[in-house]
C-alpha cells in the first residue's frame, strides 16, 4: 500500500511538481491532526489491556521465578526449579495428554465443521445466515448446563446405556463416563462454533470462478478441492485450528465435569497448583508453558497469513 | 454427418429458465469449424449463459447441446473438451504463471517434462517468456488475460469459450488484445466462441455474430451483411445506427416498393415485406440525405434541429413531425442550411432496408 502510494507519488511529479508537493505537505499534517483522536479511541483500550493484560502477565512471569514457601505463600528468591520441575514424566504425561486429546478435538472440528461451513456457504445469504444461527444458538446456553447434562447421558445408568441395552446393542452399562473420549466430546461441543465460523467467512469469501476454472481444465471434483478450495481457504482453516486448539489444551472445566479427576489436563493442573496445592510459583511456570505455546501458534498463523495475503483477496 | 463434423458446436432448441425465469428461448445455433463466431447483444440478454451451457456449468431446462455431434448435457464441465476464458480472468491466486498455465495438463497426469516443454510453447505464443514464476496478483490486466488465455489453450481445446475477455482493459490495449486474439485464433486453427456486448469488437473480431437480444437469437451472420441488411429492428438499432420508419407497404410496383409511414411517404428497393403489412424502414445516417425541396417518392420532411460535430464527421439532427429525430452524418459540415429549417428526406432507393414487422 505505502509503495503504491509511493509510485503514484512519484508518477504526479513528473508532470506538476506542485501538487506532489502540496499532497505530501497535506499528508503530514493530517498525520499529525489525526494523532489525538487515535489517541482518545486507543487510548481506553491500550490502559486497559495494560491494567488487565500487560501487569499480570509480567506478574505471573516474575512469580514463576520465585519459590513457593511452606505455608502456600511466595517467597521472594529468585529460582529456576519452577521450569526443571515441569520435566518430570508425571507432568510431562499431563501436558502430552492435553496436546493430544487438544489436537483430536482440533481435528474432528476440522473434519466436522468444514464439510457443515461449505454447506452453509454455498447457500443464499438469507438462509445462510438462519442455519449460522441454528449453530450459535446452542451457545447461548451456560457451558456447564450442556457439559453436565452430557454427564447425566453418559452415567452408567443414564439415557445412552439404557436406551442401546433396550434395543439389545449392548449387554452391560457402558463405562464412558470420566474417560478421554467423552472429555473430547465435551472439548467438541464446547468448541465447533469457534471452528465453524472462520471456515464459513473463508469458504464464503472463495470465488465460484475458480472452482468453474479447474472443473474446466478438466479437474475432478476432489482434485479442485485439495488443489484449489483447501488451499484459497487455508486461512479459515488455520484460524479454526487456532481459535480450537488454544482454548482446548488449558480448557479446565471440562475435564472436570466429564473426566472426573480421572482426566488430568494441563488446565486442571495449573488450577489445582493456585487452588488446592497452594503452589503458586509452578502454577504461574505451567501457565507460562501454556503462553508460549499460544504464542508459537501465533507466530506459525501469521506466517501462513503472509504468505497468503498476496495470494487471496 | 458431414454436415454434423462441419458443425463443432450446435444448440438445438435450447430453452434455460432460472426459476420462473425464461433467459433463453428456443435457442439454435451452429458453430462451423475454425470459426470465430461472436454472441453480441445488451447485458442480461443471455449471451454469457448460452457459453456456460455450452462449458458445462450451467443446465439447459430442455434442448440439445453437442459439442462435435456428440450429446454433452449430462457430462461435466471436466468431461467436455471446450475450455473457457473467464471475464474476471479467474487466474488461481497461490499458483504462479507456471502452475497456472499447467494445470490443465497436471490434473492429466501427464509427464513433467512435456509439461514444461508445452508451457513454455504457450508463453511464447501468449508473448510472455521468463515470466513463469510470477503470481497473477503481481501482474497487469493485460498480462493475466494472457495468462488466462494460454492456461485455457493448453490443454488444446476443440472450441475455446471466451466470456467478455476483454472487458476489464483500457481502449488501448483493448485494441491490441483484439488483434493478437484474431491472430491466434488464426494461427492455430481453434474455433473461438466469443460473448461481448460491444458491437464494434464483434465488428472487427468475427466471421460470424449471432445477434441476441431477450433470450432470443435475432440474427446469425457476417459483420456485412447484418450491418447492411438488419433482419430485426432490433439488430438494426443495436448494430450501429440507424434512423427506423414504421410503416405499411402500399405497392410494389416493379423493384421500387412504396410505404407509408407516419410522417410521410417513401420508398425502396430492398423489402420482404408484403403489400398491405406493417414494416419499418432502416435507413443509416451516412446515407440518408436531406434537400429543401422535396424530392419525387418522399413526403418525409422535418425540422433542423442542430448541427454538432461528433469527431469523425458532422451529425445533423432533423426533428420529424411525430417528434422523431432522423440522424444525418456527413463528413463535411453543410453551411447551407439554419436551424428551424425545413428539409426533405430522400435517400437513394438501394440504400435503405425493409425489416417485417415481428409476428
Amino acid at each position: 500500500m505505502a509503495s503504491a502510494l509511493h509510485v503514484e507519488g512519484g508518477f504526479k511529479m513528473k508532470h506538476t511538481k506542485m501538487s506532489s508537493e502540496i499532497s505530501t505537505l497535506e499528508r503530514t499534517r493530517n498525520r499529525k491532526r489525526n494523532l489525538i483522536p487515535a489517541l482518545t479511541m486507543a487510548g481506553p483500550v491500550t490502559i486497559w489491556m495494560m491494567v488487565f493484560v500487560l501487569l499480570p502477565l509480567i506478574y505471573v512471569v516474575f512469580i514463576s521465578f520465585m519459590q513457593r514457601n511452606t505455608f502456600g505463600g511466595i517467597d521472594y528468591h529468585f529460582t529456576t526449579a519452577n521450569y526443571t520441575e515441569i520435566l518430570q514424566p508425571v507432568y510431562l504425561k499431563v501436558i502430552w495428554k492435553s496436546i493430544k486429546l487438544a489436537f483430536l478435538t482440533t481435528a474432528i472440528c476440522i473434519l466436522i465443521g468444514y464439510p457443515l461451513a461449505y454447506y452453509i456457504a454455498r447457500k443464499p445469504s438469507k438462509l445462510a445466515a438462519k442455519l449460522l444461527m441454528l449453530i450459535m444458538i446452542p451457545f447461548w446456553t451456560n457451558t456447564l448446563v450442556r457439559l453436565y447434562s452430557i454427564n447425566l447421558i453418559g452415567q452408567p445408568n443414564g439415557f445412552l446405556s439404557s436406551f442401546l441395552m433396550k434395543i439389545g446393542m449392548i449387554s452391560k452399562p457402558l463405562d464412558i463416563l470420566y474417560s478421554d473420549g467423552i472429555v473430547v466430546v465435551g472439548l467438541l461441543i464446547s468448541m465447533l462454533p469457534f471452528a465453524i465460523l472462520p471456515l464459513y467467512a473463508s469458504i464464503e469469501k472463495l470465488d465460484k470462478a475458480y472452482l468453474e476454472a479447474s472443473s474446466d481444465l478438466g479437474a475432478r471434483p476432489a482434485v479442485t478441492f485439495l488443489r484449489i478450495t483447501v488451499p484459497l481457504t487455508l486461512p479459515g482453516i488455520v484460524a479454526s485450528v487456532i481459535l480450537v486448539f488454544i482454548p482446548s489444551l488449558g480448557m479446565y472445566y471440562v475435564p472436570e465435569a466429564l473426566g472426573g479427576g480421572k482426566v488430568m489436563l494441563i488446565g486442571s493442573l495449573i488450577r489445582n497448583q493456585f487452588l488446592i496445592t497452594k503452589n503458586w510459583p509452578f502454577g504461574a511456570s505451567l501457565s507460562i508453558l501454556l503462553v508460549l505455546i499460544t504464542l508459537l501458534m501465533l507466530w506459525l498463523y501469521t506466517r501462513i497469513a503472509k504468505l497468503d495475503e498476496m495470494e487471496v483477496v | 454427418m458431414g454436415e454434423q463434423a462441419e458443425h463443432i458446436v450446435s444448440l438445438i432448441d435450447v430453452d434455460k429458465y432460472f426459476g420462473t425465469n425464461h433467459v433463453i428461448r428456443k435457442f439454435n445455433l451452429n458453430v462451423k469449424q475454425g470459426e470465430f463466431l461472436t454472441l453480441l447483444g445488451p447485458s442480461g440478454c443471455g449471451k454469457t449463459t448460452i457459453l456456460r451451457m455450452i462449458a458445462g456449468f450451467e443446465d439447459s431446462t430442455k434442448g440439445m447441446i453437442k459439442v462435435q455431434g456428440e450429446r454433452v448435457e449430462d457430462k461435466e464441465a471436466f468431461e467436455r473438451d471446450v475450455n473457457t476464458v473467464f471475464q474476471s480472468y479467474a487466474l488461481f491466486p497461490h499458483m504462479t504463471v507456471f502452475d497456472n498455465i499447467a494445470y490443465g495438463l497436471s490434473v492429466k497426469r501427464v509427464p513433467k517434462n512435456e509439461i514444461k516443454a508445452r508451457v513454455k510453447e504457450m508463453l511464447e505464443l501468449v508473448q510472455l517468456s521468463g515470466f513463469e514464476g510470477r503470481r497473477p496478483d503481481m501482474m497487469s490486466g493485460g498480462q493475466k488475460q494472457r495468462v488466462a488465455i494460454a492456461r485455457a489453450l493448453i490443454n488444446k481445446p476443440k472450441v475455446l469459450l471466451l466470456d467478455e475477455p476483454l472487458g476489464a482493459l483500457d481502449l488501448k490495449l483493448r485494441k491490441q488484445m483484439q488483434i493478437e486474439l484474431k491472430r491466434l485464433q488464426k494461427k492455430l486453427n481453434i474455433t473461438f466462441v466469443y460473448v461481448t456486448h460491444d458491437q464494434e469488437e464483434a465488428m472487427t473480431m468475427s466471421d460470424r455474430i449471432a445477434v441476441i437480444n431477450g433470450g432470443v437469437l435475432e440474427q446469425l451472420d457476417t459483420p456485412d451483411q447484418i450491418y447492411k441488411y438488419p433482419k430485426t429492428k432490433f439488430v438494426a438499432d443495436f448494430i450501429g445506427e440507424s434512423n427506423l420508419f414504421d410503416g405499411t407497404v402500399l405497392e410494389h410496383a416493379g423493384d421500387v416498393v412504396k410505404m407509408t409511414t407516419e410522417v410521410g411517404e417513401a420508398q425502396l428497393q430492398i423489402c420482404p415485406v408484403e403489400m398491405g403489412k406493417e414494416g419499418t424502414i432502416c435507413v443509416r445516417p451516412e446515407v440518408m440525405k436531406y434537400s429543401k425541396t422535396p424530392v419525387e417518392g418522399f413526403t418525409l420532411s422535418g425540422v433542423i434541429k442542430n448541427m454538432i460535430f461528433v469527431g469523425s464527421q458532422y451529425r445533423t439532427l432533423i426533428v420529424m413531425d411525430n417528434g422523431y429525430e432522423a440522424k444525418v452524418n456527413r463528413v463535411k459540415p453543410d453551411k447551407e442550411i439554419k436551424e428551424g429549417e425545413r428539409v426533405y428526406l430522400y435517400w437513394d432507393l438501394e440504400d435503405a432496408i425493409g425489416i417485417s414487422a415481428p409476428c
